[in-house]
């Protein structure tokens, strides 16, 4: 019980450090956010629900307003604003990446690879594009148009979640959760 | 960890937050499906005037929170310049920072404390599948806590990277992280178990 609950506030501060942190080049000269990054290794690492848990946990402490996302936002201004579908979508896309981590037998990597794709991305969009779609005032098509650029960077990262999850479970056997 | 809590105290500071919170959700709903721009801009200059009856200052903060918005603006500009919906461009922008501004403005002016509280009293009915409010109580000041440590520890892997390598910090470098992270939960666990647990 305790272990679960700072396990779950512990990779809720972690996505907020991978947000704040601007610095790391996640392809060599290219500086983009870690945020999403962190929300993938939060279910390939936690596993679905401790992940989803730590994820809705940071959520909610970005609504009360601590500026925990990318650039120091939050605040409840941040669920007004065209990136709503993607903050409340979170949670679910930790949610299907651990499950998909958890149940597909395939070497932890890729298990975590084949998660953050389904999860990370797919699931995510789904339900990002259409917020970004109502706010903005366009259509779905329109949206996916707006929301293409980034899905580049979003597949790079889903490859470094199972590089990272696969480097965690080579140093410490039996550590990472979703496999426990 | 500093909040976006605004330092200038308000006469909005002083309205439960309960109330505030019922009443951004419900103007929240009135202004989103609004297309006239005469109704936008009206519903703009109300969230201008709720800023400026608090002082200019106030009016000035809460201008800096809506600055990280300029890349959407940017982006809504192009497109309707291009599309030559210059009017429902116009309107679209407006109606997104009014929302946004007033959201702000209940997160400016409503102390942590309190909208902790709120979520423990609205939390309640989850006790009863398991989630006493203790419980998350004690997960939002971990997290509060913890954000400032594991910062410091990634800027201590990262300056460590860079005294040992010409390169720049790649991501690596989130597998130490990562580890911290896990390591100071298992610690943490023990911490409050030998204090008497949850």
């Amino acid at each position: 019980m305790e272990r679960n609950v700072t396990l779950i506030a512990l990779f809720a501060a972690l996505i907020a450090v991978l947000g704040l942190v601007p610095k790391i080049d996640l392809i060599s000269g290219v500086p983009i956010t870690a945020q999403s990054l962190g929300v993938m290794l939060c279910g390939t690492v936690l596993g679905a629900r401790r992940g989803a848990l730590a994820v809705l946990l940071f959520v909610l402490l970005v609504a009360l307003g601590l500026p925990l996302l990318a650039g120091g936002r939050g605040g409840l201004g941040v669920f007004a604003g065209p990136s709503v579908g993607y903050i409340v979508g979170f949670p679910v896309a930790a949610f299907v990446t651990g499950w998909i981590t958890e149940n597909w037998k395939a070497d932890i990597g890729l298990a975590a690879f084949g998660g953050a794709i389904l999860g990370g991305i797919v699931v995510l969009y789904a339900l990002g594009i259409p917020g970004m779609a109502l706010i903005l005032g366009k259509s779905l098509p329109e949206a996916m148009v707006l929301a293409a650029p980034f899905l580049a960077g979003d597949i790079i990262k889903a490859g470094l979640a199972g590089l990272i999850t696969s480097g965690i479970a080579k140093v410490r056997p039996g550590i990472v959760l979703s496999r426990g | 960890m500093l909040t976006l809590t605004s330092p200038v105290e308000t006469a909005f500071h002083r309205v439960p937050a309960g109330r505030k919170l019922l009443a951004l959700a419900a103007a929240t709903l009135v202004i989103i499906p609004l297309t006239d721009l005469r109704w936008i801009a009206a519903a703009s200059l109300m969230v201008v005037l709720l800023y400026l009856s608090q002082g200019r200052e106030f009016a000035r903060s809460g201008l800096r929170m809506l600055w990280p918005l300029w890349p959407v603006l940017l982006v809504l500009g192009v497109w309707h310049l291009a599309t030559g919906e210059v009017r429902g461009g116009i309107g679209i922008a407006l109606r997104m920072l009014a929302a946004i501004a007033l959201a702000n403005l209940v997160t400016m002016t409503t102390r942590l404390d309190d909208l902790i509280a709120v979520v423990e009293r609205v939390a309640r009915p989850l006790a009863r599948i398991g989630l006493q409010p203790r419980t998350l109580a004690v997960a939002i000041a971990l997290v509060i806590r913890f954000t400032p440590v594991l910062l410091l520890n990634a800027g201590q892997l990262m300056e460590a990277w860079r005294a040992r390598s010409a390169r720049r910090v790649g991501w690596p470098v989130v597998v130490p992280l990562a580890l911290t992270a896990l390591d100071d939960a298992e610690r943490l666990a023990e911490a409050l178990r030998a204090r008497g647990g949850l």
